[in-house]
């Protein structure tokens, strides 16, 4: 069950290299993680032995790149527990929740229709809404956040008879908030609303499965979760996918082509139009074979820890103010603070050049920031290879970095 | 650790012409939308093309901050069409410091806010 970060850094060559004559300390997994070997042979072997066009050559090449790119998406299918023919792949995430946008939403909802959002989304889950609502006249409604968390008990008044959708990440990419989903399942199903989950955080961290969640669209992306970028899924329900138009139009998702129609091929293929991302897939397959293999409760466990003995080492440095869950509760291996007077860039150039990476800035989530009422935090993400030794070499480099930029003010 | 030098702690812990001005005749703000640092820049024009005062408010870090503060000392006694040919390297090149590419776009915000400012004025008064 326990994790050993040390031993699978072998699998991570990317890790062992230095920035700035100190050794790489990779902190910034919420904005893409490090790859391991076992997806960029997947990758390598791909191009090195099978590289064709997918569904449509006829010659052994051909018909190698279809099986392993249909293999990959069978892989995603068991990964999640989701039937194959509700696996679109995508781009990354923000494709996915586009696809539900642009197809789904622009079909079926009218004016005045309502969709709920909470105010921690990442751009990616607040912006395709934002472009229908202009559309289409729908109404965005805004589960508030509260003192770092979502108000919950502001859900049943934000739910009504107008709510079509509920649009809803389940692991805070800023704070590092876990999003209690039955919560918005309930206030979906109890008004008929469908429920999009942006799982884009939270399935390299914790078992994700969608007869769990029993979500009707869910999206991540592969470079969150050791995957290669380029490559993403969208999960829905097929009868709902059945029932959309397509997103984008070209080959592949096509089944008869006259000059002045078409009709469509089968789902999920009526959403991969175009030369899909191939070896993106068969990486990503291989990163789902990677995270399995260690399993997926571990890892959560493991990055749970970190992030809480990150978050009590900074709570003892004067003037930190942590974001989000508050010490001890249940968190995703995220930890986002600030420093009185001092400016996240700062902090963060500062620990760079000890080789620590870390993001500072508003995490893609600006309305949010302007809800904490601060233009942006210092955020720590924790992965699988990061070790308990790192988390205490970065809470020190925070006190020293802390002591330095206040000496600049005032020597 | 980090380490700054030139003129950039100097102008840190001594901003020149940071607060505001009543009555600005351009006044430009904008954000960086990569870090959410926000820098407003006010000019006050004699002669309706010489800057005679400027003056900048700035919530961002330690370089847009400092690189703020040179500008507006760089550009007061300027006359407008001076101040638009100047090139972004004559104000890095006044921090007296190198910066690594992620940081240059902190030390050119206040720059490209004069700029925009500016240009806005000009298309007002045209």
């Amino acid at each position: 069950m326990n994790l050993d970060a040390e031993r699978l850094r072998i699998d991570f060559p990317l890790l062992q290299r230095t920035v700035h004559g100190k050794p790489l300390i990779y902190l910034d997994n919420a904005a893409t993680t490090q790859k391991p070997v076992q997806v960029l042979d997947a990758i390598r072997d791909y191009y090195l032995s099978s590289n064709a066009n997918v569904h449509r050559s006829i010659h052994t090449l051909g018909e190698e790149a279809t099986a392993r790119y249909e293999a990959a998406r069978d892989r995603v299918a068991r990964f999640i527990d989701a039937p194959r023919e509700g696996i679109v792949f995508t781009r990354g995430t923000t494709e996915a929740i586009n696809l539900v946008a642009q197809s789904w939403g622009r079909c079926f909802l009218r004016e005045g229709d309502e969709i709920l959002l909470t105010e921690m989304e990442h751009h990616s889950n607040l912006i395709p809404w934002q472009l229908l609502a202009k559309e289409r006249g729908v109404r965005l409604v805004f589960l508030p956040v509260h003192q770092g968390s979502l108000d919950l008990d502001r859900l049943t008044e934000c739910v009504t008879r107008k709510t079509r959708l509920i649009a809803v990440t389940a692991l805070s990419n800023a704070l590092g908030t876990l999003v209690p989903l039955h919560r918005f399942r309930e206030a979906a199903r109890s008004v008929g609303a469908l429920l999009l989950v942006d799982a884009a955080q939270a399935v390299s961290h914790m078992p994700v499965h969608l007869a769990e969640i029993d979500c009707d669209f869910l999206a991540f992306s592969g470079h969150k979760m050791l995957g290669p970028t380029g490559i993403g899924v969208l999960v829905a329900r097929p009868d709902l996918l059945e029932r959309m138009p397509p997103f984008l139009g070209g080959g592949e998702m096509i089944r008869e082509v006259w000059l002045e129609s078409a009709t469509w091929n089968a789902i999920p293929w009526k959403f991969e139009a175009g030369t899909p991302p191939v070896a993106g897939a068969i990486g990503l397959a291989a990163a789902i074979d990677y995270l399995d293999r260690i399993g997926l409760k571990a890892i959560q466990a493991h990055g749970m820890a970190l992030a809480q003995a990150a978050a009590s080492g900074l709570s003892e440095i004067p003037g930190v103010t942590l974001y989000g869950p508050r010490k001890g509760e249940p968190r995703g291996p995220i930890v986002s603070f600030t420093c009185d007077g001092i400016h996240p860039h700062d902090l963060a150039a500062s620990l760079d050049e000890e080789g620590i990476a870390i993001r500072a800035g508003h995490h893609c989530a600006q309305p949010l920031m302007r809800r904490l009422g601060i233009a942006g935090t210092a955020r720590a993400s924790f992965a699988l290879y990061n070790r308990p030794t790192e988390v205490k070499t970065f809470v020190k480099g925070v006190a020293r970095a802390v002591d330095l930029i206040r000496s600049y003010r005032h020597a | 650790m980090i380490a700054y030098g030139g003129q950039i702690l100097e102008h840190y812990r001594h901003p020149r012409n940071a607060g505001s001005l009543p009555d600005p005749d351009i006044s430009y703000e904008d954000i960086n939308p990569l870090c959410g640092d926000r820098i407003r820049i006010m000019l006050k024009l004699a002669a309706g093309e010489t800057v005679d005062a400027a003056r900048f408010r700035a919530d961002g870090c330690i370089i847009s901050q400092a690189a703020s503060s040179l500008l507006t000392e760089m550009v007061t006694g300027r006359r407008l069409d001076e101040i638009e040919t100047l090139a972004p390297e004559a104000l890095l090149q006044a921090l007296q410091w190198e910066l690594r590419p992620a940081r240059i776009k902190c030390a050119l915000l206040p720059y490209e806010i004069l700029q925009t400012g500016i240009k806005e004025y000009r298309r007002e008064h045209r």
